[in-house]
């Protein structure tokens, strides 16, 4: 499963010129307001024409400006979540969610009606009237009512921006099992790190209107320049990671990456052998280029350089790999020079175990929940 | 004492036709209401500022200038009755039929805008999103448009039909006063206040004439009231 797009649009005196292709379970589209996320998963859906380029998903071309292709909204059963849930308000809730199903050919119907009650818990709401929900239960019934219509993609643009942080983490669970059950790949707007660093398989970023960087979610994230969102968020680096020891006495867990980097957390309700992800601020990691001795920080790896940017500030930004992680560090001009971080240098990265907080869910070095891998 | 009960048959046949031009006139009409609201509402095309104009006409010219331009088009003799007469039979002139033609292009205008400003409220948001569930444009409109401005659509049709039901001056200058035929509630008074010791008469027409509005305006209320508890808030 594939989304391929290369298209060229202009709206006004704003130029879209994005191009990019994934095979991720959820695509990120990340980047600041006014980067072009809405109006690209528009043209995705059909809402909007645009102006020359094409876009395929799952090898069938939705839009073909060379060969005359536009398949119009209706016909490309690509459900869409939107901000503003956009229930009709003259329909019930069992109403709105079986709405699409009516207009999906009968031998595609392949999502069960059941299940994705089950699945957002919305079996108490099936009677009511939208008008009686609140922000967060109208957002979860979008998202059934999208599931129900058996989409081959989904599309959801910013679909937690307009809740509250509580109603937020009422339906990221929702989300995450939505990526890792339902099969159906799911293109994701936001302009928040926290939720593409939780949520994400793959991230695609944009600014102003272009394609800045896409790939896999741990390869993407480090990049300089992902962090400073508008949410006063910083470079982080993600890590998926594998409990070995959920809790070692003076309440820690040990977990393990993919590259073999043991890494000690504080204690996370997990079992043994189950998925999580990490987010690691790049101001809470220190370089060194000699294995320190006697130092309290639990979790020191051994890394190289693989790019060092340096901004007009006192700061630089040094990008590391512990094989096939990716770490970022925000340190001093002044460090690099002294230390000769360059490309290629053989360094120790040092992260300290209580810059971890599991209570907090969105500040950096933030625990994310288990994710099935 | 009760001169007020008891209407005349004579009474009674003005009563009975003007309900049935009404309701001809507001029901005939209202597809056609419907489809130049949409329009109106949602189209730009050259010509509409003429269109908008034409719908409205009725509303501005002295209702016996409309009635004779109906007669010039739609008698016998005119161009769309001549027409309408040789293909399909159908005559306006001095008929019922043609009373009922000119209550509705008299109301016309009213249930037009009542129904436009319905459309024009409806958030199109919610058409695209019933167009990303699958949803045909004639499927969007079926199934999200026209349940939103149902409340509209009542109110365009409750005002056509108060219209019809005091529609005059057009009346009579196109289908003139012939009793059982095109003699409406107002032409029936009119011809009332004409004859001497036709007060009685006219009084007890009167009273139905109030009867029949109120009650058709307490309908719509309660009509408007319920399909607005089913919308309630979006």
């Amino acid at each position: 499963m594939t989304v391929e797009v290369d298209i060229a649009h202009g709206l006004g005196a704003f130029q879209l010129d994005a191009r990019f292709s994934s095979d991720g379970r959820l695509i990120a589209l990340f980047g600041h307001s006014g980067s072009g996320k809405t109006s690209l998963v528009n043209l995705i859906a059909g809402l909007t024409r645009p102006d020359a380029g094409r876009i395929v998903v799952d090898g069938r071309a939705l839009v073909d400006t060379k060969a005359g292709i536009f398949v119009p909204a209706h016909k490309r059963r690509i459900g869409y979540v939107f901000q503003d849930a956009r229930l009709f308000p003259h329909m019930t809730v069992a109403q709105n969610l079986r709405y699409g199903r009516f207009f999906t050919p009968a031998g595609e119907r392949y999502v069960d009606f059941a299940t994705v009650v089950e699945l957002l818990g919305i079996g108490h709401l099936l009677n009511r009237r939208p008008s009686l929900l609140s922000g967060g239960e109208k957002q979860r019934v979008a998202i059934g009512r999208a599931l129900v219509a058996s989409p081959r993609l989904i599309l959801m643009d910013e679909p937690l921006a307009s809740l509250d942080e509580a109603r937020k983490a009422e339906i990221m669970p929702y989300i995450e099992r939505l990526r890792d059950e339902a099969n159906i790949p799911i293109v994701y707007v936001s302009h928040s790190v926290a939720e593409v660093a939780r949520l994400a398989t793959d991230i695609v970023a944009l600014a102003g209107g272009r394609v800045t960087a896409s790939g896999p979610a741990a390869r993407v994230m480090p990049l300089p320049g992902l962090g400073g969102g508008e949410e006063g968020e910083e470079e982080s680096a993600l890590i998926d990671l594998e409990m070995v020891a959920p809790d070692d006495g003076y309440g820690l867990s040990l977990m393990r990456s993919a590259a073999g980097g043991e890494w000690r957390l504080p204690a996370i309700d997990a079992a043994a052998g189950a998925r999580l992800r990490v987010r690691v601020r790049a101001r809470d990691v220190m370089l060194a280029r000699e294995r320190p001795k006697d130092i309290s920080a639990l979790n020191v790896l051994a890394a190289r350089i693989s790019a060092v940017s340096e901004g007009d500030g006192p700061q630089a930004l040094v990008r590391l790999d512990h094989g096939a992680d990716a770490l970022v560090s925000r340190v001093t001009r002044r460090s690099v020079a002294a230390l000769a971080l360059e490309p290629g240098a053989e360094v120790f990265a040092i992260v300290k175990s209580v810059t971890f907080d599991p209570a907090a869910p969105t500040p950096g070095g933030s625990l994310a929940r288990p994710t099935a891998a | 004492m009760d001169w007020w009960l008891e209407l005349t048959p004579a009474e009674w046949d003005a009563v009975r036709l003007s309900i049935r031009v009404s309701i001809w006139a507001t029901l005939a009409s209202l597809p056609a209401g419907i489809a130049v609201a949409y329009v109106l509402a949602r189209k730009e095309f050259w010509g509409k500022a003429a269109l908008n104009g034409l719908v409205h006409l009725p509303l501005i010219l002295p209702p016996v200038v409309t009635g004779y331009l109906l007669l010039l088009t739609f008698g016998r003799r005119g161009p769309a009755g001549a027409f309408l007469y040789e293909h399909f039979g159908i005559v306006f002139a001095f008929r019922w039929t043609g009373a009922a033609l000119a209550c509705a292009v008299m109301a016309f205008p009213l249930m037009v805008r009542a129904i436009r400003l319905s459309i024009e409220a409806v958030d199109r948001k919610l058409e695209a999103a019933a167009g990303t569930l699958g949803a045909s444009p004639l499927w969007v409109f079926a199934t999200v448009t026209l349940p939103l401005i149902l409340p509209g659509i009542i109110a365009g049709m409750i005002l056509a039909f108060a219209k019809a039901m005091g529609e005059f001056g057009a009346t009579i200058t196109f289908v003139s006063n012939i009793p059982g035929e095109t003699q409406t509630l107002p032409s029936a008074i009119y011809t009332f206040t004409q004859v001497p010791g036709g007060n009685a008469g006219a009084m007890r027409l009167t009273l139905v004439s109030i009867v029949i509005a109120m009650g058709a305006l307490i309908a719509s209320e309660a009509l408007a009231r319920r399909v607005a508890r089913r919308l309630d808030a979006a």
